[in-house]
């Protein structure tokens, strides 16, 4: 194990974790860089594989809305390392409690593309099977699913088995008491989950100074829970001090608490629009810290960069983006008989009623079909 | 056996325990002292402390974290301390728990059992004594019971415990040491489903339905209106969503005329959406107006006032009078 008492468990340091540096050099941190000692030229070549196509899938997105096939879409951009690097750091059977925004992360658990928009375009309230990437659809309800994966974790540790939760949530659900009281119950508990917090900046229009006056992951001292700040935008980093915390959880350590110092380059929603509320200059300053730039200068620096390279991960992600839109424009509206399915678990004669009736009311339109 | 209500509860929660290892018991209070009401009185020394947990003080927490457990294929029964406390939980019944089966297309389910003791006459302090039951029931997604009697009390809980959706469990807390002499092995064999209503009395004169602790307080009313000439007969509804909307339909066929009475205020109450299913099934049946006897449209009031809020014998037979004379 690494000796992390200073920064887990007093949260005296200053200073984010940090490994890569906005120009692409290495920062000296031998106790954060041997959580990552493996980490060799394939694998920074993959992990900047899977920021290239987490934006291309969330560029996509984004303009799939502005066409108008998606009602709404959350977007990530700016985020990716945030969520590469947290979610790279799980083993497969390791579970997931996310937010709404994690598509980065869907993405690393292996979730089939055409899947993830579905939510958006409103043809269900959910996008893929929870168990088949150990993985929960998006919260929308924000914080709720702090108190989730602490019972999840608890069940599992319950049971003995060695696995790790990871939820994320942002700087607005910090303030939520659902996560307040999710900090409880899991330092109670000693339950085996990660509190990953994306500090993003910005919660729709609130700067995160209206959430906290004091760095957010201070939070999770006061419930004896051990936290560290981390630059969000820097990969390596963040895929270290993840990697430390899932194998605490995994170990039977108990919580972590994880804030990821990351901004939020888009609107918080499709429905946004930030120039109301924040500084072409701030957006500018975070667009120089880019964590896709990041990854790529310190690739050319280390010789890793070439243009087949370039050309193969500008592949993959095409074949990606191009899934998930035309799985989007092919999906059909559901039935309208699909209103009642699934309410309940077993029959239940007021919606069986209301499932009859509206079919009855439908099949009197000419052709079946109602306006 | 000769036992109490809250012993036919107990009761129902340890053949759970013993039943299935996926079954947990959560809440305040629980574990060491046994439920404020001792409703879990020893079930955490015959269980353990990961099988009856006592938990912080957090009602979000609790059902947030329940709806966690569910999810990894636990069975948790929850308490809610008491009724006012529930609402710091709403947001995790309704848009998770309720939900859940729903927004996932039938991949999740959240097998979870909500018990809050309810209603009054306890002279209690505030938020100790309230009916919520409505803001539940008006949840798609929930099941909704509320047993009246000790036999009700075990099988319900039972039934609750097994099924597969979410159900909110209400108990009236002042029919806890209401005695009953019970066989619950032969009650397990029985099968009247969990969304089934009773005719705890036949009449034919007038329907007169209830739930809870207010089934009682219907039998002494129609015990009182049959001297006086007037057969009531008495539905106990025990399920509260769904309702059982043919046994109240038949019985009112019969006798042409329906009071509900409940604890809980009566503006968007059950008996509002009772009197309005009723209208639309039969209307050429009914002699009176649908008649509501519940609690007034105010905030529970303190003990010393309890007794003119909740409907007695007296304020139903003033309903029943009123029946009669239209």
């Amino acid at each position: 194990m690494h000796n992390t008492t200073t920064r887990h468990d007093t949260g005296t340091n200053p200073y984010p974790v940090q490994l890569v540096q906005p120009d692409g050099r290495r920062v000296l941190d031998r106790e954060h860089a041997a959580l990552i000692s493996d980490i060799g030229p394939a694998e920074l070549r993959e992990l900047y594989e899977d920021l290239v196509v987490t934006r291309r899938i969330d560029v996509e997105a984004t303009a799939l809305q502005r066409q108008g096939q998606l009602g709404l879409w959350a977007p990530l951009l700016g985020q990716e390392a945030s969520q590469i690097g947290s979610a790279r750091a799980l083993h497969d059977d390791d579970y997931v409690f996310c937010s709404y925004r994690e598509a980065g992360v869907a993405y690393c658990r292996g979730v089939d593309p055409t899947l993830i928009t579905r939510l958006w375009r409103g043809v269900a309230h959910s996008c893929w099977d929870p168990d088949e990437i150990n993985m929960t659809n998006p919260a929308i309800v924000v914080g709720s699913q702090g108190l989730h994966a602490t019972g999840y974790a608890y069940a599992a540790h319950l049971e003995g088995a060695e696995i790790a939760v990871l939820t994320y949530f942002g700087d607005g659900a910090s303030s939520q008491g659902d996560i307040a009281e999710a900090l409880g119950f899991a330092a109670t508990w000693s339950a085996p989950v990660v509190f990953f917090c994306q500090n993003n900046h910005w919660a729709i229009s609130e700067p995160v100074e209206v959430q906290s006056q004091t760095p957010i992951v201070r939070r999770a001292y006061g419930y004896g829970i051990p936290g560290v700040q981390v630059d969000g935008n820097d990969v390596l980093a963040v895929l270290a001090v993840t990697r430390q915390a899932v194998a605490r959880a995994r170990a039977g350590g108990g919580p972590s608490f994880i804030e990821a110092i990351t901004y939020r380059m888009g609107p918080h929603t499709t429905a946004d629009d930030p120039t109301r509320y924040r500084s072409a200059a701030e957006t500018e300053l975070w667009k120089r810290r880019d964590p896709i730039d990041r990854m790529r200068r310190l690739l050319e620096r280390e010789g890793l960069w070439d243009s087949d390279f370039e050309r193969k991960v500008t592949e993959r992600a095409d074949a990606v983006g191009a899934a998930v839109r035309t799985a989007t424009i092919d999906m059909p509206d559901p039935d309208p008989m699909q209103l009642f399915e699934h309410v309940y678990t077993t029959p239940h004669p007021l919606i069986a009623a209301e499932r009859d009736e509206y079919s009855g009311y439908l099949a009197d339109f000419e052709e079946g079909v109602r306006a | 056996m000769i036992t109490t209500f809250a012993n036919a509860l107990n009761t129902g929660m340890r053949r759970a325990l013993e039943d299935d290892p996926k079954v947990v018991l959560m809440g305040e209070d629980i574990g060491r002292l046994g439920g404020v009401f001792r409703v879990t009185d020893t079930l955490q020394k015959d269980f353990g402390n990961n099988r009856v947990i006592d938990t912080p003080l957090a009602e979000s927490g609790i059902i947030g974290t329940a709806f966690g457990m569910a999810l990894r294929g636990l069975r948790p029964v929850c308490e809610i301390q008491f009724d006012g406390f529930v609402y710091p939980a709403f947001d995790q019944i309704v848009s998770q728990v309720a939900k859940i089966h729903y927004r996932t297309q039938g991949k999740v389910r959240a097998p979870i059992t909500i018990r809050i003791p309810f209603g009054g006459g306890i002279g209690s302090v505030e938020h100790h004594s309230e009916s919520p039951e409505a803001y539940f029931a008006h949840t798609a997604g929930l099941r909704v019971v509320s047993p009246s009697t000790p036999e009700d009390a075990y099988r319900l809980l039972r039934q609750s415990i097994a099924c597969d959706d979410p159900v909110v469990f209400f108990e009236p807390k002042r029919r806890y040491w209401d005695k009953a002499d019970l066989d619950f092995t032969a009650l397990d064999a029985d099968p009247l489903p969990m969304d089934r209503a009773r005719i705890r009395r036949s009449g034919h004169d007038a329907t007169l339905v209830a739930y809870g602790g207010m089934v009682a307080t219907a039998l002494t009313a129609a015990e009182i209106a049959a001297g006086e000439g007037h057969s009531l007969e008495v539905i106990d509804l025990r399920s509260l969503s769904p309702i059982d909307f043919d046994t109240i339909e038949e019985s009112v066929r019969r006798t042409g005329r329906l009071i509900v009475t409940h604890e809980a205020p009566v503006f968007a109450g059950l008996g509002a959406e009772i009197a309005a299913r009723i209208a639309e099934r039969c209307f050429y049946y009914l002699e009176a107006p649908v008649l509501r006897v519940g609690g007034f449209d105010i905030p529970y009031p303190p003990a010393k006032l309890e007794r003119h809020h909740m409907p007695d014998p007296d304020r139903i037979l003033d309903a029943v009078d009123r029946t009669f004379a239209a």
